[in-house]
């Protein structure tokens, strides 16, 4: 029974953490998951990670709760799953009720204003790191470096001449993509060479 | 105020169940509801999105809280984060539960192994992008010239991250890198 609730404070409070220090974004909490979920409790490999993220991605609602509900009922049932999400969400929650008291100043904070300033350094060298360790897992299919080298430049291109494309679009034709070329496919092959 | 929070946490329950992608995709959702129910006005919410992109926590999350707390106090903002996390929650856990015997779908295993490269580029050109948007002021680039203390920030955190792993043999936690901005952030800024 103990080592039940114990189950549940550290997935709590580990996602407490993650969602105190996760800032600007889902992908932003990739390392804080590597470091906590699968470094420190091994909760997940790090292989795991990636497909979580697919999945979390490829669901509805922001990528963080996605993750957080996955991991904490693997850990633990659905009681799990929702420690970890109510750890994810408090930090957020109760910093955000207390701004929401305040709310025109809080803006006007020069103090707040340029500590952020400083984690979105912080922040762009973090998903820019998970980027780079993503690239390195798929180094080894050409297809798949030739998929998402185009899409780096796509994006970027696109973004400098202001045109945004959907990333809901850019799922769906991952999603389609895969199924095409990695099931329809080589079941038609399979097809055509039992004719033969 | 029944009708008042049912309604906070109606609305961002759509938001939470069709959003895909990341928080950010429900900016546009966000925007149309908040102004068709005549609840904000667009500088509110302009304010709203960069007070939801500074604070630690998902995204979704943060307007949630915001928006359900002016219109409802308390009750408001936890009837409308409710809204937002219920959805996502529930359909996680159905494929949680599921998982286990959908894993071996070799159709799943293979639109999922198609997504891989998708994310990898969605990934990898969002931490680009953001170290671009730290470099440039504007991005038609050159014309608002270099952001030079974001520059400096990334630099010095760079190598002290790489330097921390090179001694400990283990990567910095991302705790003590976003600790550490913070301080040069309120150095190198004032």
């Amino acid at each position: 029974m103990s080592s039940k609730i114990a189950k549940f404070v550290t997935l709590f409070w580990s996602f407490f953490k993650i969602g105190l220090f996760t800032f600007g974004g889902g992908y932003a909490m990739i390392p804080l998951i590597e470091k906590e979920a699968s470094k420190k409790h091994q909760w997940i490999s790090e292989e795991e990670i990636f497909d979580i993220i697919l999945i979390a991605e490829s669901t509805p609602g922001p990528i963080s709760i996605n993750a957080a509900t996955y991991i904490g009922y693997n850990v633990a049932g659905i009681s799990g799953a929702i420690f970890a999400c109510l750890g994810l969400i408090l930090p957020g929650f109760t910093i955000l009720f207390i701004i929401s008291l305040f709310l025109t100043d809080f803006l006007n904070i020069t103090i707040i204003n340029n500590a952020f300033l400083g984690i979105k350094a912080a922040v762009a060298l973090l998903v820019m790191n998970a980027g780079i360790k993503f690239f390195h897992q798929i180094r080894k299919e050409p297809i798949s470096i030739a998929i998402a080298s185009s899409i780096i430049i796509l994006l970027i291109v696109s973004e400098i001449i202001g045109w945004s494309i959907s990333s809901i679009f850019l799922i769906v034709c991952g999603l389609a993509f895969g199924l095409i070329f990695y099931a329809l496919i080589p079941q038609l092959k399979k097809k055509e060479g039992e004719k033969k | 105020m029944i009708v008042k929070l049912l309604t906070l946490f109606w609305v961002f329950f759509k938001i939470g169940l069709f959003t895909f992608g990341g928080g950010y995709a429900m900016i546009p959702m966000i925007t149309e509801e908040m102004i068709g129910h005549g609840w904000m006005v667009e500088q509110q919410i302009s304010d709203f999105i960069a007070i939801g992109e500074m604070t630690p926590g998902p995204f979704a999350i943060n307007m949630a809280t915001l928006i359900g707390s002016m219109h409802a106090g308390p009750l408001g903002a936890v009837a409308a984060t409710l809204g937002v996390v219920v959805p996502p929650v529930i359909i996680i856990l159905l494929i949680a539960r599921l998982f286990k015997s959908i894993s071996t779908n070799k159709y799943v295993q293979a639109a999922l192994k198609g997504l891989k490269p998708v994310i990898v580029g969605l990934i990898f050109s969002t931490g680009l992008l953001l170290i671009l948007k730290n470099i440039f002021n504007s991005f038609f680039v050159f014309q608002e010239g270099l952001n030079i203390p974001s520059i400096c920030i990334m630099i010095i955190l760079a190598t002290f991250s790489f330097l921390y792993k090179k001694v400990t043999k283990k990567a910095m936690h991302p705790i003590a890198l976003i600790g550490l901005a913070a301080m040069f952030g309120i150095i190198v800024f004032i």
